[in-house]
């Protein structure tokens, strides 16, 4: 299916709850809103011509320092889509406020994202509303601060292991 | 002592049984061993397994709750390996990544190298020239035999068959001396350029490919005679670890695992890049997703990259390079001066001696395999050094705030990496540092759905399944 097609049964669907869509380089991009991506997931998923049966990749990106951006919403929660079946991609983004930054989990959806948002809340502190073990993936448990944060100083040195003296 | 009497001095072993406790029958023998409570029943033992452990590959850890030697939970802790890999690429330009991204999956680096690249082109919206695919194609081929050979080997020695390790590991030297000829090194390579590679395939490439291959197809022949058909082998690969297709795809799995499991998925023929389009391969696949296929799918995957290889390089736009610099060819220091002089009147028409460090880069082997795009690649060296626009581009694109920069935007590119799709993400916001790098790695979600293939099993069967799952550290840590 085409990737403006696919944009467009999105955009019947949601309605006020898509926000925005693009096509830099070809890929097709939905910007979802919040109360809306889980709908979105699962409308990608479950419709026929649609069939997004796999969620290549789940990540995040800090927008804290991008030219343009300082006063719109701090982080954008990325989700890949695939379709076997019809072999073609997607991908979503849902916009997270900084003094909010939760979004509803995809766990129910696939068993992947469950890994995926622990990495996520790990490396940007996005919590998945919802999530079963929302627990750090890479990072240990006294870790404290999520390093992808564009405020995370790269050259900050933590204690690897053990507990606070 | 009479029989009965001793066995019934055996039976008072027996764990059931009342031991003598200051002359008491207070508590059983394994309530001594196990503590108050431990009782006659049973109770399940939690064993952890790794990091330390070698089966483990030295870092994830698998925290089993066992039944016996049943496997009734398990919780696969990740990590060790971080070094930060996206949060590194944030701080410096955009090529200063390309070694960072050999390590990620460090058996097959070339596949990373090149994943990254096409992803920054597409950001920036450049094409790299036809032979540079075809290097690409190549290249990425033979590193996919070595990651094929490495998972199987290491597997198969995991599981006793220490010779076929030995086999696999002299038929992945053959490839790796190529590898070497290529990029000058063995395993951190850093061969793949942003819009095209560091030099032209060396002369002669094509007869020592020849000849390697020749050597990999008589070990795995080899290989196959020793256990394809083993009954040792088949016994703890076939059934274990399986997964089904439906599962597998749930799961996000890509690669040789969903393969085995009869969906037939590949990132080459699905979305073709390069040259995957012009060449002629089949995707071999599995029905029962279980360890043996997956064994199976990566042997016949091997058989399949050496023919892309072979059409490849016949196909090759350009043909094999003949550098034939000597007699005509002038000191680089003489041809520095010339330019110092001012002398640089056809210069630029004057072929340079480079050094062999150098192979591969000269001016004519840049054309050919990178793109035409000042603002992407780096002059030739004898423009570098004989001309002041040569040497005013290699700095604009070397010094600091300068560089390779894509306009603001973002972008996905997935190759077929060994394990599956890779996929890299990059986000520009137009300077020329990435403002984000993300990297899908193939081997995270066959590891995260570790527990849902172990459970059930024996712990036993832990070491075939985690070895066909063919985890990497580099690349699942990051």
């Amino acid at each position: 299916m085409d990737g403006q097609a696919i944009l467009a049964r999105l955009e019947t669907r949601l309605g006020a709850r898509l926000l925005g869509t693009h096509d830099h380089r070809g890929d097709h991009t939905a910007i979802v809103a919040r109360e809306g991506i889980i709908e979105a997931l699962t409308f990608s998923r479950d419709e026929s011509d649609l069939r997004f049966n796999v969620l290549m990749d789940l990540t995040a990106v800090d927008y804290l320092k991008l030219p343009g951006r300082e006063d719109g919403p701090r982080f954008d929660v990325v989700y890949h889509l695939y379709s076997i079946p019809h072999n073609h991609r997607i991908r979503l983004k849902v916009p997270v406020e900084q003094d909010d930054p939760v979004v509803p989990t995809a766990t129910s959806l696939w068993p992947i994202a469950n890994w995926l948002e622990r990495e996520v809340w790990d490396m940007f502190g996005i919590r998945f509303a919802g999530h079963p073990d929302l627990r750090r993936l890479l990072m240990y448990e006294e870790f404290e601060g999520h390093p992808l944060r564009k405020d995370y100083p790269i050259e900050r040195r933590q204690p690897l292991i053990g507990p606070k003296v | 002592m009479t029989s009965d009497a001793s066995r019934q001095a055996r039976a008072g072993d027996s764990p059931g049984a009342r031991a003598m406790v200051n002359g008491e029958a207070s508590r059983t023998t394994r309530e001594l061993f196990l503590g108050e409570g431990a009782g006659g029943g049973t109770q399940n033992l939690t064993v952890n397994i790794g990091p330390a452990h070698p089966a483990m590959h030295g870092i994830i850890r698998i925290l089993a709750e066992l039944d016996g030697e049943i496997i009734v939970k398990s919780d696969v802790e990740i990590g060790y390996l971080h070094r930060a890999f996206e949060k590194d690429c944030e701080v410096g330009p955009w090529n200063n990544a390309m070694p960072y991204t050999d390590r990620l999956n460090y058996v097959s680096p070339l596949i990373n190298n090149f994943g990254y690249c096409s992803a920054v082109e597409k950001l920036l919206g450049i094409d790299i020239t036809e032979r540079c695919k075809y290097i690409r194609v190549i290249m990425s081929e033979i590193s996919r035999i070595c990651d094929h050979l490495t998972c199987v080997g290491a597997s198969a020695m995991e599981l006793g068959a220490f010779t076929v390790f030995l086999y696999m590991i002299k038929a992945r030297e053959f490839l790796w001396e190529l590898v070497e000829d290529v990029t000058g090194a063995r395993l951190t390579i850093s061969y793949g350029r942003v819009g095209g590679v560091k030099a032209d395939l060396p002369a002669g490439f094509d007869d020592k490919v020849k000849k390697a291959f020749v050597e990999v197809r008589q070990v795995l022949e080899e290989v196959h005679v020793l256990i394809t058909g083993n009954r040792i082998f088949m016994d703890r690969m076939v059934g274990v670890g399986a997964l089904s297709a439906e599962e597998t795809v749930a799961w996000a799995i890509t690669g040789p695992l969903l393969r085995a499991a009869g969906v037939p998925f590949d990132v080459r023929k699905a979305q073709p890049y390069w040259a995957y389009d012009r060449v002629q391969f089949e995707i071999p696949l599995g029905k029962n997703g279980d360890n043996f296929d997956r064994y199976l799918v990566r042997m016949a995957e091997m058989e399949q990259s050496m023919r892309i290889v072979e059409q490849a390089l016949g196909a090759l736009p350009g043909g094999s390079i003949q550098v034939d610099w000597e007699g005509k060819a002038i000191d680089p220091a003489a041809y520095v001066d010339r330019g110092k002089q001012g002398k640089t009147e056809g210069l630029l028409f004057v072929p340079i001696a480079l050094s062999p460090n150098l192979q591969g880069q000269g001016r004519d082997a840049q054309k050919r395999v990178n793109a035409p795009d000042k603002r992407v690649v780096l002059p030739p060296k004898e423009n570098t050094y004989g001309s002041i626009e040569g040497l005013m581009n290699h700095f604009m694109l070397v010094m600091e705030g300068f560089g390779i920069r894509p306009p603001m935007g973002e972008a996905y590119f997935a190759v077929e990496g060994a394990n599956g799709e890779l996929g890299f993400y990059v986000v520009s916001d137009g300077s020329d540092r990435p403002y984000r790098v993300r990297c899908r790695p193939p081997c995270l979600p066959p590891v995260a759905a570790m527990s849902r293939m172990i459970e059930g099993q024996m712990v036993a069967d832990i070491i075939p399944t985690f070895g066909s799952v063919n985890m990497i550290g580099g690349e699942l840590d990051r």
